[in-house]
């Protein structure tokens, strides 16, 4: 079952079938287990280790990561339009560790401050009137999650 | 600078400092028709987060300033020339139109539009232009009102709102209640809402000059609603704007008209006081 649902579409609609169901899958971490000490997570959300290649694709497309709505990234130059609402992310594996990386991507504000306008993606720590198709569900799952941390730490070129 | 290693909130400090020079609102002039000037940039009133307030405009490519330069150009005039054929149709059981009891807009309603949304006793909250004529067309003409959106309700706000080309806005917060709605709306504006946990603040006050993606950031002012949507090939109404960027955050999209709507609108009205009606704007 986890590897048909790791291949299958990916994101949004698999996590929220496993959320909504709310079934726990063994080696998964459940967004509200989660806990980020002095701005790291150092333990993995999942057991199966972060694919960067797959993690690129979380990271560009418009419906997982859309990381690039606010952040430039040279190693993407062919997509059109980076957005520049936080900072490139060329070298960012040189300023911040693995562990504070993945704790970046579950919930920005335990490590960027409250007032971050970057979205926490495997937290439930979510904005007011979810609508519901999102209710109780975080925007990426736990595999994701993993895959994108895993590309972020080969960003290692300003 | 970027090269450092930094991390916490050193890196922060840095990055807010790299991003700002980037992509700021053009220097640029708005002279439609090269007749009606248009003001695009204004001091701030008081209170505003902000020291000069700017029109979405300024945001825009040069050839999409450039449609709406001139009105030849500008699609958002159809709905312009529709709305004067709806002033002057008879409607509803009372077989009037709007030009029996009003006239000739271009000298009744010259101006009018500015100053929306404005307090309506009789219903004890703030009404918009689509409201007000609803409100006519159920006493005066006997009809049935508009439903949200509907073709005809676009073309009449986007031909009455246009009476007021050039005029700055300027709202009366001193009538009714309409400071209590000020409140609310500027309450509503700064909630985090959504699965984005993003506010209208994240994004118009505090990254407004910057790149989401493919859009250029403004301010989020109502200046030039009805606005031409060339996405959408379309004119979009101001409660459709608001329902759109409050989709983008995954949050639940109120009801046109609602209460928090119409509270946003008299909020976000007012932070665009003293910009020009720019009606129909014309915006990616
Ligand atoms: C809505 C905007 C937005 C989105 C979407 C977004 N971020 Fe961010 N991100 C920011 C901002 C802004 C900062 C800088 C911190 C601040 O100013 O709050 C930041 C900082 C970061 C940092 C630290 C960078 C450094 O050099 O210090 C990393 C890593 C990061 N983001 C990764 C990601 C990833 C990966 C995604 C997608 C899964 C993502 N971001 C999506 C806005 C965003
Ligand atoms: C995720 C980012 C985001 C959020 C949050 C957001 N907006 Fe927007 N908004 C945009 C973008 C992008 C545009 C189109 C470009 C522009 O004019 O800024 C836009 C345009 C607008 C416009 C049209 C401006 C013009 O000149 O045509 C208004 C008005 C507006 N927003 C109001 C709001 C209000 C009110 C809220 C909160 C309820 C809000 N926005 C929340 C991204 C956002």
């Amino acid at each position: 079952m986890r590897v048909q649902m790791k291949n299958a579409v990916a994101g949004l609609a698999v996590s929220s079938v496993l959320l909504g169901s709310g079934i726990a899958l063994a080696g998964t971490m459940a967004p509200d287990a989660v806990r980020i000490e002095d701005m790291e997570l150092s333990q993995p959300l999942t057991d199966t280790a972060g694919d960067p290649a797959r993690g690129r694709e979380v990271f560009a497309a418009r419906k997982l990561g859309n990381c690039l709505a606010c952040h430039a990234n040279k190693d993407l130059s062919n997509e059109l339009f980076h957005g520049d609402v936080g900072p490139s992310l060329d070298g960012v594996a040189g300023r911040w560790s693995p562990a504070q990386l993945r704790a970046i991507v579950v919930n920005s504000k335990t490590v960027l401050g409250e007032a971050t306008v970057m979205p926490g993606f495997y937290s439930l720590d979510v904005g007011a009137d979810v609508a519901e198709e999102f209710a109780g569900k975080t925007i990426l799952s736990a595999q994701d999650v993993e895959d994108v941390v895993a590309y972020l730490t080969t960003l290692k070129q300003d | 600078m970027r090269k450092a290693i930094v991390f916490g909130a050193a890196a922060l400090a840095i990055v807010g400092a790299g991003a700002a020079s980037f992509a700021e609102p053009v220097n640029d002039e708005l002279v439609i028709d090269g007749e009606t000037k248009i003001i695009t940039r204004a001091k701030a009133p008081e209170g505003s987060p902000f020291e000069e307030v700017t029109s979405g405009w300024l945001y825009r490519t040069k050839e999409t300033r450039a449609l709406e330069a001139d009105s030849f150009e500008n699609p958002g005039m159809l709905y312009v020339e529709r709305g004067e054929e709806i002033w002057n149709m008879a409607a509803g059981a009372a077989g009037k139109s709007c030009a029996e009891c009003h006239g000739d807009a271009s000298e009744s309603m010259k101006g009018v539009g500015a100053h929306y949304p404005k307090w309506n006793a009789e219903a004890g909250k703030p009404f918009n232009l689509e409201l007000q004529i609803n409100a006519c067309r159920e006493a005066n003409m006997k009809a049935e009102p508009y439903k949200f959106d509907a073709p005809d309700q676009k073309a009449l706000v986007t031909y009455i709102k246009n009476q007021s080309l050039g005029t700055p806005v300027a709202i009366d917060l001193d009538a009714g209640e309409m400071r209590a709605w000020w409140e609310k709306g500027k309450e509503a504006y700064y909630t985090r809402m959504g699965q984005l946990n993003l506010s209208c603040a994240s994004c118009h006050e505090q990254n407004n000059g910057k790149y989401i993606r493919a859009d250029h950031l403004s301010q989020g002012n109502t200046n030039g609603f009805p606005t031409y949507r060339l996405k959408q090939a379309n004119m979009v109404s101001l409660h459709n704007r608001f329902r759109g960027c409050i989709r983008d955050t995954r949050a639940a999209q109120p009801k046109a008209f609602s209460d928090v709507l119409m509270a946003l609108e008299v909020y976000v009205a007012w932070r665009g006081t003293g910009l020009s009606v720019e009606t129909p704007a014309v915006r990616q």
